[in-house]
């Protein structure tokens, strides 16, 4: 192939992996918010997962009552884009007003947001300074359990 | 062929962010170095960038590009570059293309995270974006007029490892840059430094423009190293620049840079501006348009 049409031969190709790797993941990601896969409440595992340690950190945002305020406008800002408007799950978040979130420790929903879901398609948020997720954290925990109707959350016993 | 089809591209580009949202985004000062954080998975960040140099021996340029930078997972970022650019007294042209990939190698978040960068880059001898510098990169190779400059066409290979650290609202980032010409050109390198920090670690309970919190600052160092054969700073060029970005709660980011050539083979002094704005539910929106369901 001459050189002059290797840069547009590949300037193809790359916008053909684009559209076709956009068309794989979107399509992946294309669910009802009604009627969420099953893998999508295995994410709540992930809850699980957090080290003791991130567990038994408390939020030093407590008693800031500015905590919650600022942390719905980095939700809305940030969150509510895959997570739903007030947090009962979206097109590619889970639901976070389900009992398996709000009954979790601070500290366990702290350390998903620092660390992200990385194979699930949560991103890290470690880029938001500490404080900016302990307030997200703050926001998330005022919302309250409100399980969505194709998916019902129990409380853990 | 090429301004058909990138008037293509841009005319699709554009109807797809008629309809796709904005959405906020917290993105880093840096123009040079790159930090550990992908694009949200789905998202089209839309970037256009200029830089302003001074030449000795030689006309001042404005070069400038726009990438599209694609988030196709939660751990793998794909860029797409293209490069013009206008000498004063000279021309104006357009200089090449570049397809850059990003990926995350780690699930957790560590004190340092690494990722490993892959680029591909058909550019002509024209290219006066210092995106990068490496080898031995200097100032006199920019002073060519552009009816020469672009008769030399380079495809290259650029390889980075680049590894960043959050440490109490700060950013560390150390970028180590190997690049081969596939041409009969030996390995090449570079490196970029930086750190930065919001002006301010807590978010205000009001929306706010000028809240410090949206202000990110901080510097950035880049120079080259030498090749294969000549490894160090001998005939390599550096520079120093301040770096600022301002995440606007209206969706925009604003980047200013003002890079200083740290020795006599550097440009005196490098301007660098950008605008970008992020779309959210770009892949959603494409597979809409083929036919899929949103």
């Amino acid at each position: 192939m001459k050189a002059r049409f290797l840069g547009p031969f590949l300037a193809i190709c790359v916008v053909a992996a684009l559209l076709g790797v956009s068309l794989g993941q979107a399509q992946q990601g294309n669910v009802s918010p009604a009627k969420p896969p099953k893998d999508k409440t295995g994410v709540y595992s992930e809850l699980d997962k957090a080290p003791q340690k991130a567990r038994a950190k408390s939020n030093p945002l407590q008693s800031d009552p500015d905590a919650v305020l600022a942390g719905r406008i980095l939700f809305e800002r940030h969150c509510a884009e895959c997570h739903g408007d007030v947090a009962e799950g979206g097109h590619h978040g889970p639901n976070l007003r389900a009992a398996e979130v709000q009954n979790a420790p601070v500290g366990a929903i702290f350390w998903i947001l620092t660390n992200g879901i990385v194979w699930h398609g949560m991103p890290v948020w470690s880029k938001l300074p500490e404080p900016q997720r302990w307030q997200l954290v703050s926001y998330i925990k005022s919302l309250g359990v409100k399980p969505s109707p194709a998916n019902p959350a129990l409380p853990r016993p | 062929m090429i301004p058909r089809f990138f008037l293509g591209l841009f005319v699709l580009s554009l109807l797809s962010l008629v309809v796709a949202s904005p959405a906020f985004s917290q993105e880093s000062p840096y123009i040079v170095a790159y930090d550990h954080y992908m694009e949200e998975p789905g998202s089209l960040e839309v970037e256009y960038f200029s830089t302003f140099g001074t030449q000795r021996g030689g006309n001042d340029f404005h070069a400038y590009w726009v990438e599209f930078e694609y988030g196709v997972t939660a751990w793998w970022t794909t860029e797409f570059y293209l490069d013009a650019q206008s000498t004063f007294h000279d021309s104006t042209l357009f200089t090449g293309l570049r397809w850059e990939n990003r990926f995350r190698p780690l699930k957790h978040e560590h004190f340092i995270n690494p990722v490993i960068y892959i680029e591909y880059e058909h550019i002509s001898g024209a290219d006066k974006i210092l995106k990068e510098i490496e080898g031995h990169d200097v100032e006199s190779d920019s002073a060519d007029l552009n009816a020469v400059a672009r008769q030399e066409h380079n495809n290259e290979l650029e390889l980075k490892l680049l590894l960043s650290s959050t440490y109490k609202g700060w950013n560390f980032v150390e970028n180590t840059l190997a690049a081969k010409n596939l041409s009969n050109h030996p390995w090449e390198f570079g490196y970029a430094l930086g750190a930065s920090r919001p002006l301010k670690l807590k978010a205000s309970a009001k929306r706010c423009n000028f809240c410090r919190e949206n202000v990110i600052a901080g510097v950035e160092m880049y120079g080259g190293l030498g090749d294969r054969y000549s490894f160090g700073l001998k005939d390599t060029s550096h520079y120093l620049a301040p770096v600022v970005a301002w995440n606007l709660p209206s969706d925009w980011t604003l980047r200013l840079s003002t890079g200083f050539g740290l020795n006599d083979n550097s440009h005196r002094f490098l301007l660098r501006w950008g605008l970008s704005r992020e779309f959210s539910g770009f892949g959603d929106l494409v597979s809409h348009l083929f036919g899929g369901q949103r």
